[in-house]
């Protein structure tokens, strides 16, 4: 099965970590990615704050690019970037004149007709039917799962899990052998794009994940977003002299947990390239 | 030779803002067979309508078209006016300039032009309508309320002490519905069972009131004063004339882990049960899904035990067809539950509950005898948080309208808690406090002063256990939207008010509207609160909307006194706006072929069969008849009869045909 892959700036930058990841676990459950070709910058938070036509025409332009190479099915790894396309997806349907002018200022057709994934959404579907089989070392750890803000919202268009209290990640975690502890930290702030600006700001709202994630006994931090990643872990030295701390917990995406189930060796899925030491296996 | 009349109305400016109204009568006044057309500021009012009388009498004439509003509003006013000005009240006719034009369009000639096209639809059709008699239908002088809450006992009670028959239908085991659940009643603190009570046995002891429990409606046919109610009474497997209510059986029951509905299920309760001790009827009924007997096969204590051998494991649902003249809806209201607020732990924390629960806990005959109890551990909380608004106001969760109730009765909660518990602490998010109501405000003002309740308006954005307190985190908006945190004991949640289950289904079962909420919808906002749009059928209670007991209980009176109006009356008249088959000499009888497909459409079991006979008693054909007294003129069989044989008194093929080719035709 072939898919389009969308890597936005951060897995092939940041987070590195994610990608080798995603792609391990595709081949070794014989998924293949084709990267969309000339793709461009999704706009991320930047664009749709100053300008909204092109905070539409930069997603409408992969996603353009994705049908002219006949990538039904498109994967988006990167949770800020799968909210921009699904977003200008849903905006762009809703009303064709808009498409029409978005279609004029990318030059190209665009229809609407990818099917846009997220990593959990392409788990659910593709890995999780053929999981129980490929499983050699049950990821058996307490985990709190996090999914920050964007991974399932905004839910009036992405209508897949809870806004407020979302399991996906949960669900996807248990069938892995974990054990995902009563989390309220699931949908706070992580500091997001302030990660550049403000490390203040993200050290303080950051560590209060961590911290709670701690208390509660659990051994790693499940993520599925390259800007939590790096919030949770590339800060993690900011967040501890914040809140003169040792948080220690580390913080895996989910890719690489199913990775290690599956056997994976831990280079291989990226768990070497982790500011916060990653030592369970 | 027709000499119609032309009322062109201004309704003040609705319509004369944008419709040349002059321009219009001038128009119309010289078409054919236009004896007369004139204008006028208000129709309707009283020299608007003398206008017409006058005019029919000068004129001599055969027609009239008032050219105004809706005729949902004032076809009765000028019928009734035509009349007394001497003629048939059915010909005349409305056209509607109101709704179909001038609100609906700018000010210029085509709005105009409109406007004449639309009167002359309607000069054309009243030329060719024919002067009608109302049809007389009897009235069944036996009410029906469905629903035994307070707003349904008010009903029922009201309703029977004008000498009327009343047959009165609840779901569950008892009536009483909510406010037999509460502890005290906000705004005067006075004990809801002890002022429910005696009502609930006058309904059981009055000699006009059939009670009918654990009873739902089936099935609603006919119409105004002539309804045919199906009513299936659930087997409470019980010969209850034989009980005597000893409760032996109740004690002795081994089956004893079923949550209690009744505590919110705060506590447990038998298989064979009595909801709660001044329940009315005060009899036992067993609840099959959850006794032992039932799924086993096996135990009977009950039927062992009982010194009356009244126990009937074998017993039959029984339906009962009911003749009935107007129904009372009463069926009351819900609150949203726990997984409907995952953000605020509801459901998952035991300690997080809501307000119906809340009252259990606070009332003295409730699972902790009044004393306020954690459900976790029993300890008593020392803070505690009560959240306002819990899924009302929010239209992300579906629900954008106001409760209503939940305002008043957490200020009532903080209260009662401060009461019991005084050196304890009392906090309520809020998004505003809506205390509309007669010593409402003064009673929220008393929570705040004089028992120092802490009311923080800002919302919670959520609610989670750590180190088994319960972290409630919010805002502060009056204080610069500062965040806040408070380390609670005890969450109660206001949670909103929302149709009660089963409603959308009876609403169908009655052919009456209901909201996109399936909340029962009134006949008309301000003007109609206590009907709904089928005639015969009135709302009393939280089934229109959530409201509170007094609100509930006079909706109820007014309920009533449209059902005493109605049964002042010996029979009814009605529009004879109904379908006839045609009839034509022998041999043929009919153009009608026989075929009965119009029986099979009809949703009002209108058609009958009728049958010619020759001389010597044999069937020489069988066609269509249509049962005026139940024919509601919707024209489905009209649409659908393929030999053309039925029409519509008042809208006729040929009238609706004329309509149409004015249209298309040059004046
Ligand atoms: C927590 C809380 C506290 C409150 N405190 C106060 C207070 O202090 N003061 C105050 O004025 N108000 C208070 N109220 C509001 C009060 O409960 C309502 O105003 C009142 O109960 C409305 O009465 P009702 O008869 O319309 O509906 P309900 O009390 O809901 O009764 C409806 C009845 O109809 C029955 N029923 C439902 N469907 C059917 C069906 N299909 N067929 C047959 N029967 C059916 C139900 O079993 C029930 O017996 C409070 C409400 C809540 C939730
Ligand atoms: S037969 Fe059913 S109701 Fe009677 S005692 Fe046994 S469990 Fe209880
Ligand atoms: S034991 Fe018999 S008489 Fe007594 S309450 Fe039960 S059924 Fe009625
Ligand atoms: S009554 Fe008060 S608490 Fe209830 S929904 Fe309205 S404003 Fe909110
Ligand atoms: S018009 Fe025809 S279908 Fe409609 S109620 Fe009357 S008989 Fe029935």
């Amino acid at each position: 099965m072939k898919f389009g892959i969308y890597p936005g700036c951060s897995l092939t930058g940041s987070a590195r970590d994610y990608n080798e990841s995603v792609f391990a676990i595709a081949e070794a459950f014989g998924l293949e990615f084709t990267q969309i070709p000339d793709w461009n910058c999704c706009g991320a938070t930047a664009a749709h704050n100053l300008n909204k036509e092109l905070s539409l025409a930069l997603p409408a332009r992969i996603l353009a690019l994705a049908e002219k190479n006949g990538l039904e099915e498109i994967i988006v790894p990167c949770a800020a970037c799968y909210s921009r396309l699904v977003v200008t997806q849903h905006e762009l349907k809703k009303d064709p004149e808009l498409k029409n002018r978005i279609c004029e200022v990318i030059e190209m057709d665009y229809r609407g007709t990818s099917v846009i994934l997220n990593v959990i959404e392409w788990i659910d579907k593709y890995i999780i039917p053929k999981l129980e089989e490929k499983i050699v070392k049950p990821f058996n750890h307490k985990v709190a799962c996090y999914y920050g803000c964007l991974l399932v919202r905004p839910d009036k268009i992405l209508n897949y899990d809870r806004a407020e209290d979302p399991q996906t990640l949960d669900i996807v975690m248990s069938k892995i052998g974990a054990a995902p502890v009563d989390y309220p930290f699931k949908t706070e702030c992580c500091g997001a794009g302030l990660s550049i600006s403000r490390t203040d700001i993200v050290s303080k709202l950051s560590g209060k994940i961590i911290e709670d994630a701690e208390h509660r006994g659990a051994e790693a931090i499940i993520v599925a977003c390259p800007m939590c990643h790096s919030n949770l872990d590339m800060r993690r030295p900011d967040i501890n002299k914040y809140w003169k701390a040792k948080y220690k917990i580390p913080v895996i995406f989910v890719t690489q947990a199913i990775g290690l189930a599956i056997g994976l060796p831990a280079e291989k899925v990226g768990l070497k390239r982790h500011f916060v030491e990653v030592k369970i296996s | 030779m027709a000499r119609i009349g032309v009322f062109v109305c201004h309704c003040g400016e609705n319509i004369s803002a944008t419709v040349d109204c002059g321009k219009v009568a001038e128009t119309i006044g010289n078409l054919k067979h236009v004896a007369y057309s004139t204008e006028y500021k208000y129709m309707c009012s009283d020299p608007g309508q003398t206008l017409i009388k006058d005019a029919i009498k000068e004129h001599n004439l055969t027609g009239v078209v008032v050219s105004a509003c809706s005729p949902r509003m004032h076809e009765p006013t000028f019928r009734k006016a035509c009349a007394e000005g001497g003629l048939n009240p059915f010909l005349c006719e409305m056209a509607n300039l109101r709704e179909h034009c001038s609100w609906v369009h700018e000010k210029n000639e085509l709005t105009t032009e409109k406007a004449i096209d639309i009167v002359r639809t309607q000069v054309e059709k009243v030329k060719l309508n024919s002067a009608l008699q109302p049809i007389k239908v009897p009235v069944t002088k036996t009410a029906m309320v469905i629903g035994g809450g307070i707003a349904g006992i008010q009903s029922a009670l009201d309703i029977a002490n004008t000498g009327h028959k009343v047959i009165m239908i609840e779901r569950s085991p008892s009536i009483g519905g909510h406010m037999s659940q509460l502890s005290e009643t906000f705004p005067t603190l006075d004990c809801s069972q002890c002022i429910l009570t005696p009502r609930m046995v006058e309904v059981a002891q009055h000699p006009n009131i059939t009670l009918y429990t654990y009873a739902e409606v089936e099935s609603v046919e006919g119409f105004i004063g002539n309804f045919k109610v199906k009513v299936r009474k659930k087997a409470k497997s019980l010969d209850e004339k034989a009980c005597t209510g000893c409760g032996l059986c109740t004690t002795k029951c081994p089956q004893k882990k079923i949550p209690n509905e009744f505590e919110q299920g705060m506590g447990m309760r038998p298989a064979i049960y009595v909801p709660f001790p001044q329940a009315v009827p005060n009899r036992p009924v067993i609840d099959r899904e959850n006794c032992t007997y039932y799924i086993k096969g096996k135990c009977k204590i009950c039927e062992i035990v009982c010194p009356t051998k009244a126990i009937r494991f074998d017993q039959p649902d029984e339906i009962l067809e009911l003749e009935i003249g107007a129904i009372v809806v009463a069926t009351g209201f819900d609150i949203k539950h726990a997984d409907f607020f995952p953000e605020y732990g509801h459901g998952r924390y035991k300690d997080i509950i809501d307000g119906l629960q809340f009252e259990r806990l606070a009332s003295a005959s409730g699972p902790t005898a009044g004393v306020i109890k954690r459900p976790s551990d029993g300890e008593i909380p020392k803070n505690i948080v009560f959240i306002a608004c819990a899924g009302s106001r929010d239209p992300a969760k579906g629900i954008a309208y106001c409760s209503k109730i939940c305002c008043m009765y957490t200020a009532k909660h903080a209260m009662l808690y401060k009461h019991k518990v005084h050196e304890g602490k009392a906090h309520v998010f809020y998004m505003d406090i809506r205390s509309g109501g007669k010593n409402y405000d003064e009673f929220v003002r008393r929570a705040i002063e004089e028992d120092h309740v802490n009311y923080i308006r800002g919302r919670v954005s959520t609610v989670f256990e750590r180190d088994g307190k319960l972290i409630v985190k919010g805002v502060d908006t009056l204080l610069g939207a500062q965040q806040v945190e408070i380390v609670a004991d005890m969450v109660v949640l206001a949670t909103a008010g929302v149709a009660s289950s089963g409603a959308e289904d009876l609403a169908q079962k009655l052919h009456v509207s209901y909201d996109s909420h399936k909340f029962f919808a009134e006949a008309h906002p301000k003007l109609k609160p206590v009907e709904t749009n089928t005639a015969g059928i009135f709302l009393a209670g939280a089934c229109q909307n959530p409201k509170d007991i007094p609100d509930a209980v006079s909706q109820a009176s007014g309920a009533a006194v449209k059902v005493a109006a109605l049964f002042s009356q010996s029979e009814l008249t009605r529009e004879p706006l109904v379908a006839i088959v045609n009839r034509t000499s022998p041999p043929t009888y009919s153009t009608c072929v026989g075929c009965f497909m119009c029986q099979s459409v009809c949703p009002y079991q209108a058609i009958e069969r009728e049958e010619f006979k020759a001389r010597d008693g044999k069937v020489v054909k069988t066609v269509a008849k249509i049962n005026e007294g139940l024919c509601q003129g919707c024209g489905t069989c009209v649409a659908l009869c393929r030999s053309k044989s039925i029409d519509l008194l008042g809208y006729s093929n040929t009238q609706v045909y004329a309509e149409v080719v004015a249209l298309l035709n040059e004046y």
